[in-house]
C-alpha cells in the first residue's frame, strides 16, 4: 500500500474528496433539524479520509497526518462532551442550557411542521460538533494503524 | 458426536427464535407508548430542537451517549496501543 | 402465529445466519462476520419494534402529514448499538491481525493445536 493506486483513481479523488468532506459537515451541523447528527457525519468524514488512504497510500499522506495528532484531537472532543454536559450542572446533568434564551442557538421553534431555522437547538448543535470530531478523528486513527501495522508486517 | 450435539442445539436455538419472532405483538402496534408519547408532544418546546431522535439522544438520554462515548475512547485506544506493539515487535 | 409479522422474522432470519457463520465456519474472518450479522440483525429488530402503523418518521421539519409519529426511543438506542458494534468489531480484527502474526494461520482448528 506504499505507493497507492493508478492516475485515474488519483484525480478523481482530488476532484471528490472535497465534496465528501463538505457533505459530511453539513450532516453534522444539521443534526437538530434533519436526519442526522454527530456520529452518522463522523462516519462519512471518516470515510473521505479513508478514500484519501486507498488512493495515495500511507507514503502520500506521510507528512500530512500522523495517528499522535488523531488520538489528541479524539481526547479533545471527548473533553468537550463531558465539559458541555457539566455547563449547566446547576439544575441537573445534561441539563440543556441555551435553550429558549435568545442567546446563540437559542432561539424558539414554532410548533408543528415547520421550516427549520438554524440557530434553534440549544446546546444540540454543540454536542454535535463534539462527538463529530471525537468519531471522525478515531475512525480516521484506527483505520491509518491499521494500514502502517499490516504493511509492516507483509513487508517482514 | 460431538458435531451432531452442535447441529441439534443449533435447530432448537433456530426454531425457538423464529416462532418466537413470530408470536410478538402485531407490527404496527407498540406495546408501552406513554414516554414516547410525552417525548413527542414536549420535545420541541423544552429541547427546541426539530429532531426528535437528536433531542432524546442528546438531551433527555444523555446519559447513554456518554457511555457510548466511553465505549468508542476505550477501543480505539486498544486498537492504537496494540498496533503499537506490533510496530515495536518489528524492530 | 401470525403472518403479518414478517418484519421480525426477517431480523431473527439474520439473526440466525450469523449464528451459524460464527458455529459452523473454520476461518477467523467468517467468524467475525458472522458476529457482525448478529449485530446487525439485533439492530434492525429494535427499530422494527417502534413501528406505528401509517406513522411518519419523528421530524417537524418540513413533515409531510400531521399524522401520528414512530415512537424516536428504539431509534436512538439503535444508534448506540450500531457505535458499540462498530468498537467491537474493530478490536475483533485487530486480534485476529496478531494472532496471524504470532500463529503464521488463520484456521481455528490448528490454532487450538499449536501450543506456545
Amino acid at each position: 500500500m506504499k505507493s497507492g493506486m493508478s492516475i485515474i483513481v488519483r484525480t478523481v479523488t482530488r476532484l471528490v474528496y472535497g465534496l465528501a468532506l463538505v457533505y459530511g459537515f453539513y450532516v453534522i451541523m444539521h443534526g437538530h433539524l434533519t436526519p442526522g447528527g454527530g456520529f452518522q457525519g463522523g462516519a462519512v468524514v471518516a470515510s473521505a479520509f479513508a478514500l484519501l488512504l486507498v488512493a495515495f497510500g500511507s507514503a502520500g499522506i506521510k507528512g500530512l497526518l500522523n495517528a499522535h495528532l488523531l488520538q489528541t484531537l479524539e481526547e479533545l472532543g471527548a473533553l468537550a462532551f463531558l465539559g458541555l454536559g457539566f455547563a449547566g450542572i446547576g439544575t441537573a446533568f445534561f441539563y440543556n442550557l441555551l435553550a429558549n434564551t435568545g442567546s446563540c442557538f437559542g432561539a424558539t421553534v414554532a410548533l408543528g411542521p415547520n421550516v427549520g431555522p438554524l440557530d434553534t437547538g440549544g446546546i444540540l448543535p454543540l454536542m454535535n460538533w463534539a462527538v463529530g470530531l471525537k468519531v471522525m478523528t478515531g475512525i480516521a486513527a484506527v483505520v491509518l494503524a491499521m494500514l502502517i501495522g499490516a504493511r509492516q508486517e507483509e513487508a517482514e | 458426536m460431538k458435531r451432531a450435539l452442535v447441529l441439534v442445539s443449533f435447530l432448537f436455538v433456530g426454531a425457538f427464535l423464529l416462532v418466537a419472532a413470530a408470536s410478538l405483538r402485531p407490527f404496527g402496534e407498540p406495546a408501552l407508548t406513554a414516554m414516547d408519547d410525552h417525548f413527542l408532544a414536549n420535545a420541541q418546546r423544552e429541547a427546541a430542537a426539530n429532531n426528535v431522535v437528536t433531542a432524546v439522544v442528546f438531551d433527555y438520554r444523555g446519559f447513554d451517549t456518554l457511555g457510548e462515548a466511553t465505549v468508542l475512547f476505550a477501543a480505539v485506544v486498544g486498537v492504537l496501543a496494540l498496533f503499537r506493539r506490533l510496530q515495536e515487535d518489528e524492530r | 402465529m401470525n403472518l403479518g409479522n414478517m418484519p421480525f422474522v426477517a431480523a431473527a432470519l439474520l439473526i440466525l445466519l450469523g449464528i451459524y457463520a460464527v458455529l459452523f465456519k473454520r476461518n477467523l474472518i467468517k467468524i467475525v462476520l458472522g458476529i457482525s450479522l448478529v449485530e446487525t440483525g439485533v439492530n434492525l429488530l429494535l427499530v422494527t419494534l417502534g413501528y406505528r402503523t401509517d406513522g411518519i418518521a419523528p421530524i417537524f421539519t418540513l413533515a409531510p402529514r400531521a399524522g401520528p409519529m414512530v415512537l424516536p426511543t428504539p431509534q436512538a438506542l439503535t444508534l448506540t448499538s450500531i457505535v458499540i458494534g462498530l468498537a467491537t468489531t474493530a478490536l475483533l480484527l485487530s486480534f485476529v491481525v496478531w494472532i496471524h502474526r504470532h500463529y503464521g494461520t488463520l484456521d481455528v482448528r490448528k490454532i487450538k493445536e499449536l501450543r506456545g
